[in-house]
C-alpha cells in the first residue's frame, strides 16, 4: 500500500491541455505568431508577459529572415562557391534559431515553469505553432 | 484476500519480468531510431538522412547520363582540336561551367525542398476543434478554407488532409512525394525531387549554368567542325573524322531550346517573386486589372525580387531527418487511429483475475516484443494498470487486441511493458493522454481518461 501511494507521488503532474499559438500571415509568408493571448492561460499567466514572449520571438525570427547586405553577401558567396560553403559554415539563420532555442529555454525556466507551463521551440513543430503545454496543478489545494 | 492477491500479483509481474527484461535489453539494445526512418511521407533517404530524394528519382539518372556523356565527349573530342587551333581556356571554362551544373543537379536533388512535418495529433485534434465550433456541423469534414489578409489582400488557406494543418501561404501538397512543401514551384521529373522554398535557388542556378553550358559546348562543336572544314576539307569529311560533334551538336540543339526557355521562364518568376504553380493556376493575374499583378509576395522591385528568391537567407530543414524519435513520442502513423481502448475500459473495472491477468501480462509482453521500437522500453505509468484491466477482461479478444492495444497505446506509453516495475524515472509529461486528446468527438474517451485518472485509486481499492 505504501507502494502504491508514493508510485503516486513519483508521478508528474499530468498535461492537462495545450495551447496551439498560429502563425500570423498578415505581413507574408515571414514567421510571425499571433500574439493574441488564449484564454486557456489566462489563469496562468500575465498578458504582457506572455505577449513580450511571443513578440520577443517574432523579432528573431525576423532577424533571422532579415534581407539585408549580410544575407545577400552570404548567398551571393554560396552560389560563387557552388553551394559548397554551407557544408562547412553555419548559416545566419541557424545561428538565430540558436539563440532562440536558448531564449525559450530561458522563459520556460524563469517564467513558464513555476506556472506549470512549457513553451515548446517552434522549430520543433515545423514552424508552425508554439505549443504552449499546460500541466495540471497537483500542488495542495488545487483540485484534480 | 485481495490484499493478498494484489501482492501476489507484484511479484509475479517481477518474476515474469525476465521475459520482459529480455525484451527490455532488447528493445534497449535495438539503436534508437532517427526521423527519416519513420518520416511519413513517400522520400527516400541515404547517407542515414542526409540526402534526401523523392520516391521516384524520375529521369534523373537520365539527366546526369546526358550531361556527362556530352561533356565527356566534348572533353574527349573537340577540345584537343580547339587547345590546339583556338585556346587552352575552353576546357577550363567548359570545366567550370560543367561542375557549377553537376553539383547544382545534386544540391536541387538532394536536398530537401521544404518539406513541412505533418502536424502532431495534438495540434491536429486543436484545429479540428476550432473548426468544428466555427460551424461545420456535419462530423464528416467539408473542405475546409480560412481566409486570411496578406498585405490587404484576401488569400484563401487551404486544409491538407493528409499533413492535417492549414496548408500556409504558397505552400501545396506535391502527390508525388506526398509532403507539404512550401513555397512549391512544381515537382521535377528531371531532377527527381520538388523544387520549393529552400531548392529554388539551386534549381535555378542548375538551369542557368546549363543554358551556358549548352550553348558554350554547342558554340565549340560548330567552331570545331568549321574549322575542319575550313582547313580544305569538305564538310563531310570533317564530320568523320569528328563523329562525336555531331552526337553532341544533336544533345545541345534539342537541349538548348528547352533549357533556355526554361531558364526564360524561371527568370521571370523570379523577377516577378511568382511560383510555377501560381503562374499556371494564374493566382495572381490580373482580373481586378487595378493591381499590376496582384501578387502579395512581390516587393514590385525586379531586384529586390531576385536577391530575395535567390540570395536571400537559407532557411532550415524543418523535418529534422537525423534527430532521433523521442521514445515516447507517437509515430504519426500508428498513432491516427483511434483508440479502441474505451469499450475494454468500460466492461473491466471490477474482475480482475489474477490467473488471467498473469498470462494476459505474459501475452502482452511478449506481442510487445514484437513491435520492433514501437513500445520502446519505459517506465510505466498509470495506463498499464488500465491496460491489464482491460486485457483481463477480454481474453476472449485478445489476439487482436494486445498487439492493438500495444500499437495504440504506444502514444502514450510502454504500456505493455511490467506495469508494477517502478523504475522511478521521471516520465516525460506530455507523453501521458496526448492521443487520448485525439479524437475528441468519441465520447468513450473522455471515459477513458477518466477511467485512467483513476486508475490507481481503482485498482488498488479494488485489491485491497
Amino acid at each position: 500500500m505504501a507502494e502504491t501511494h508514493s508510485l503516486q507521488d513519483l508521478q508528474q503532474p499530468a498535461v492537462s491541455s495545450k495551447v496551439f499559438i498560429q502563425r500570423d500571415y498578415s505581413s507574408g509568408t515571414i514567421c510571425r505568431f499571433q500574439t493574441k493571448f488564449p484564454s486557456e492561460l489566462e489563469s496562468r499567466l500575465d498578458k504582457q508577459q506572455f505577449e513580450e514572449t511571443i513578440q520577443t520571438l517574432n523579432n528573431l525570427y525576423a532577424e533571422a529572415e532579415k534581407l539585408g547586405g549580410k544575407s545577400y553577401l552570404e548567398g551571393c558567396l554560396a552560389c560563387l562557391t557552388a553551394y559548397t560553403i554551407f557544408l562547412c559554415m553555419e548559416t545566419h539563420y541557424e545561428k538565430v534559431l540558436k539563440k532562440i532555442a536558448r531564449y525559450i529555454k530561458d522563459q520556460n525556466e524563469k517564467i513558464y515553469a513555476p506556472r506549470g507551463l512549457l513553451l515548446t521551440d517552434p522549430i520543433e513543430r515545423g514552424l508552425r505553432v508554439v505549443e504552449v503545454t499546460i500541466f495540471e496543478d497537483r500542488s495542495i489545494g488545487s483540485g484534480r | 484476500m485481495k490484499n493478498c492477491e494484489y501482492q501476489q500479483i507484484d511479484p509475479r509481474a517481477l518474476s515474469v519480468s525476465p521475459l520482459s527484461v529480455q525484451s527490455h535489453t532488447e528493445k534497449k539494445e535495438q539503436r534508437p531510431r532517427r526521423k527519416w526512418e519513420v518520416f511519413p511521407g513517400k522520400n527516400r533517404f541515404f547517407c542515414d538522412g542526409r540526402i534526401i530524394l523523392a520516391r521516384q528519382s524520375g529521369v534523373l539518372p537520365l539527366t546526369l547520363g546526358l550531361i556527362v556523356v556530352t561533356c565527356g565527349l566534348f572533353f574527349a573530342f573537340d577540345c584537343p582540336f580547339l587547345v590546339e587551333h583556338l585556346t587552352i581556356f575552353i576546357p577550363v571554362i567548359g570545366g567550370v561551367l560543367f561542375v557549377f551544373v553537376v553539383t547544382s543537379l545534386l544540391r536541387t536533388s538532394f536536398t530537401d525542398p521544404g518539406i513541412l512535418p505533418r502536424a502532431t495529433p495534438d495540434e491536429a485534434a486543436d484545429i479540428e476543434r476550432q473548426i468544428d465550433t466555427s460551424g461545420s456541423s456535419t462530423y464528416r469534414p467539408p473542405p475546409r478554407t480560412k481566409e486570411i489578409l496578406i498585405n490587404q489582400q484576401v488569400v484563401k488557406l487551404k486544409y491538407c488532409f493528409t499533413c492535417k494543418m492549414f496548408r500556409p501561404p504558397r505552400t501545396s501538397h506535391c502527390s508525388l512525394c506526398d509532403n507539404c512543401v512550401e513555397r512549391f514551384d512544381h515537382h521535377c521529373p528531371w531532377v527527381g525531387n520538388c523544387v520549393g522554398k529552400r531548392n529554388y535557388r539551386f534549381f535555378y542556378s542548375f538551369i542557368i549554368s546549363l543554358s551556358f553550358l549548352t550553348s558554350f559546348i554547342f558554340g565549340c562543336v560548330i567552331t570545331h567542325i568549321t574549322l575542319r572544314s575550313q582547313a580544305g576539307k569538305s564538310l563531310v569529311q570533317a564530320i568523320q573524322e569528328s563523329p562525336a560533334s555531331i552526337v553532341e551538336l544533336v544533345i545541345c540543339f534539342f537541349s538548348i531550346w528547352s533549357i533556355l526557355g526554361l531558364s526564360g521562364f524561371h527568370t521571370y518568376l523570379v523577377a516577378s517573386n511568382l511560383t510555377t504553380n501560381e503562374d499556371i493556376k494564374g493566382s495572381w493575374s490580373s482580373k481586378r486589372g487595378a493591381e499590376e499583378s496582384g501578387n502579395p509576395y512581390s516587393y514590385n522591385s525586379i531586384i529586390t525580387n531576385c536577391c530575395v528568391t535567390l540570395c536571400g537567407p537559407m532557411p532550415p530543414s524543418l523535418i529534422d531527418r537525423r534527430g532521433f524519435v523521442p521514445p515516447d513520442e507517437a509515430i504519426p502513423a500508428a498513432s491516427v487511429s483511434e483508440i479502441e481502448l474505451p469499450p475494454f475500459t468500460t466492461k473491466n473495472d471490477a474482475n480482475m483475475c489474477t490467473q488471467s491477468t498473469k498470462d494476459v501480462l505474459e501475452r502482452m509482453i511478449r506481442s510487445s516484443s514484437d513491435f520492433n521500437g514501437l513500445c520502446p522500453p519505459g517506465t510505466p505509468k498509470t495506463t498499464p494498470l488500465v491496460l491489464d484491466v482491460s486485457s483481463a477482461a477480454a481474453p476472449t479478444a485478445e489476439p487482436s487486441s494486445p498487439p492493438a492495444g500495444c500499437s495504440r497505446q504506444h502514444p502514450h506509453r510502454h504500456a505493455p511493458c511490467p506495469p508494477f516495475s517502478r523504475s522511478n524515472k521521471s516520465d516525460s509529461l506530455h507523453s501521458i493522454n496526448p492521443a487520448f486528446r485525439l479524437a475528441s468527438p468519441s465520447p468513450s474517451l473522455s471515459r477513458t481518461t477518466l477511467i485512467l485518472g483513476d486508475a490507481p485509486d481503482i485498482g488498488f481499492n479494488q485489491l485491497h
